[in-house]
């Protein structure tokens, strides 16, 4: 059985037992955090994903690889609605988080976001101290004594790896510190709100390989914690932080199974042409 | 090698032209400001500070004018400020891609460029008849409807320039829409949204036209806002034209001290703006 047969099968919540085994681990036994069903996404008119359904399996990373312009990215901005920003885009199909389709109208966006948090390409530090860009989405949520906070801030910046490196400098600008720093930091932002699912949108892609591995080991971390989402065109990167991979091209799901699976014997052409650098 | 010293003939020559227009323009301001600065600082005093608008003939200060300015330009920057933020935020975040946006904004641009009797004669129509008197507070919201426009523009400007990317970053943390505004955008925008209001403040120091039909002129000190009151660029424009020599003097004076505030102004702006624009 191929990938595409398994993920037509999520309507009844469990991924199909032939898409192989981790480490011994049947990926059928997976708890899903998200379930994407049938999934069409909508530029205007022209139509960008074509019916995607795949999981995020909890405490997993899952990597969404494939060239420019298939449709990883688009797919991401859907799991916090961020597409609802712009005009003239917009999803159907269904998007089950815990068991709520967070794609019907009436989702509160706000909470969802905070529960589904999102970390960009390019690093986006906000106009503000180190500790107030970290503090700023807490203190959003909740009233917290200042010692706590604090608390709260050193072990988000900790989290993300880059609490040696500030610790003397809280007080200092997020746009002073280096790139690196700064998608650490950002990362540290999203953490300090205790989301349940990370989405990684090219996290690397601006950094030098120093700072990528510090975010790899980062993203390790935190995938006991949370459900991990990263969108790469680094296939090595890929390989080396997820455990699920999904290919996809021109808009749909070619192929998702177990990363090692993935990266040694897929199943479908493309997929290998793909990997083996024949195209895209 | 006859092409090339023609063309380097030309170069010199348009060159020439180049430095002939600057020179041109800039000798212009050279000798309007060394004449405003040694007209204007020969009869500088305390007593320019201290004492009221002088009958003719007799010394004098320019208190009231002063004071007078300084509470319509206040009063005007205060209300037209509130307006022109809220409608340039509108328009950068909320309604950037209404149809109602390229209006108001189309319109604005008209504002921005009208020329300030037209709005005195506006301002003296709906409130200087309606109340049957000139008034401060006629004159100040004259100034606040040339404020307004300079405002909605910069902040839409300055709103525009922050990326896109900060606005997505912040409202992935599930920030509301306004705190994304609030805390985030104008915090970048900061510098530029400060550069517009002094702007619009340089630019209303020194209209005259639009104070002519509202607040008038008063030769007497006087904070009533009820009540016509007194201002630099309307006592200049009466003593200037007038025939006795202290009055003339002091308009000097006063062009000078406009000339200074506008010019402080103005470079407290451009240094915010080079500090980091957007950023």
């Amino acid at each position: 059985m191929t990938g595409m047969n398994d993920v037509t099968n999520l309507g009844q919540g469990r991924v199909a037992a032939e898409a192989g085994t981790m480490a011994g681990v049947e990926v059928s036994n997976l708890e899903q955090k998200v379930s994407i069903r049938d999934l069409k996404f909508y530029y205007g008119d022209s139509l960008a994903l074509k019916s995607i359904s795949l999981p995020l399996c909890a405490h997993k990373v899952t990597a969404f690889i494939g060239p420019s312009g298939c449709g990883k990215s688009t797919l991401l901005r859907v799991l916090n609605r961020m597409y609802d920003l712009y005009p003239n885009q917009r999803a159907e199909g269904e998007v089950i988080l815990d068991g709520v389709n967070i794609l019907r109208p009436e989702q509160d966006l706000n909470l969802l976001r905070a529960r589904v948090g999102m970390v960009f390409q390019k690093p986006t530090p906000f106009p503000m101290s180190i500790h107030d860009n970290v503090a700023f989405g807490i203190k959003l949520y909740q009233k917290l004594p200042k010692a706590e906070l604090r608390d709260r801030v050193e072990a988000a910046l900790m989290q993300a790896a880059l609490w040696g490196e500030v610790k003397d400098k809280l007080n200092a600008s997020g746009l002073s510190l280096s790139g690196g720093q700064q998608q650490r930091l950002c990362i540290a932002r999203t953490v300090a709100l205790q989301p349940e699912v990370i989405l990684l949108d090219e996290p690397c892609s601006a950094l030098d390989p120093i700072s990528t591995a510090k975010i790899e080991e980062t993203i390790d971390e935190l995938k006991e914690n949370y459900t991990i989402a990263i969108v790469t065109h680094n296939l090595q990167q890929a390989a080396r932080v997820s455990e699920l991979t999904a290919f996809m091209y021109l808009g749909e799901l070619i192929e998702f199974g177990v990363t090692a699976q993935i990266f040694t014997s897929p199943e479908k052409k493309q997929t290998q042409n793909y990997i083996t650098g024949r195209f895209g | 090698m006859a092409i090339y010293d023609t063309r380097r003939r030309r170069s010199k020559f348009y060159i020439g032209l180049c430095f002939a227009s600057v020179a041109i323009g800039l000798g212009w301001l050279a000798i309007i400001l060394g004449t405003l600065l040694f007209e204007g600082f020969r009869n500088i005093s305390p007593a320019v500070f201290t004492q009221m608008t002088p009958p003719p003939g007799s010394e004098g200060g320019l208190k009231n004018a002063i004071i007078g300015s300084l509470i319509m330009t206040v009063l005007g920057v205060a209300i037209g400020t509130p307006l022109g933020m809220l409608a340039g935020t509108y328009m950068a975040e909320y309604g950037r891609h209404s149809k109602l946006t390229i209006v108001v904004r189309f319109i604005n641009d008209i504002l921005l460029s009208a020329p300030s009797i037209i709005v005195g004669l506006f301002i003296y129509e709906v409130m200087v008849v309606k109340m049957g008197h000139f008034s401060a507070l006629a004159g100040a919201m004259a100034l606040a409807v040339i404020v307004v426009p300079v405002v909605v523009r910069t902040t839409e400007d300055m709103l525009l320039l922050v990326p896109d990317p900060l606005r997505e970053a912040a409202s992935a943390l599930g920030l509301p829409r306004a705190i994304v505004i609030g805390k985030v955008a104008y915090r970048a925008a900061r510098a530029g949204l400060i550069t517009g209001v002094l702007l619009a403040i340089a630019r209303i120091s020194g209209e005259t036209a639009p104070l002519l039909f509202t607040a008038l002129n008063n030769q007497f000190f006087s904070t009533n806002l009820n009540a016509p009151m007194s201002s630099l660029p309307a006592v200049i424009f009466q003593f200037a034209l007038s025939p006795y020599k202290e009055w003339q003097q002091l308009a000097w004076t006063g062009a000078l001290l406009i000339t200074l505030a506008v010019l402080v102004l103005s470079v407290t702006a451009r240094v915010l703006q080079m500090g980091k624009p957007g950023k």
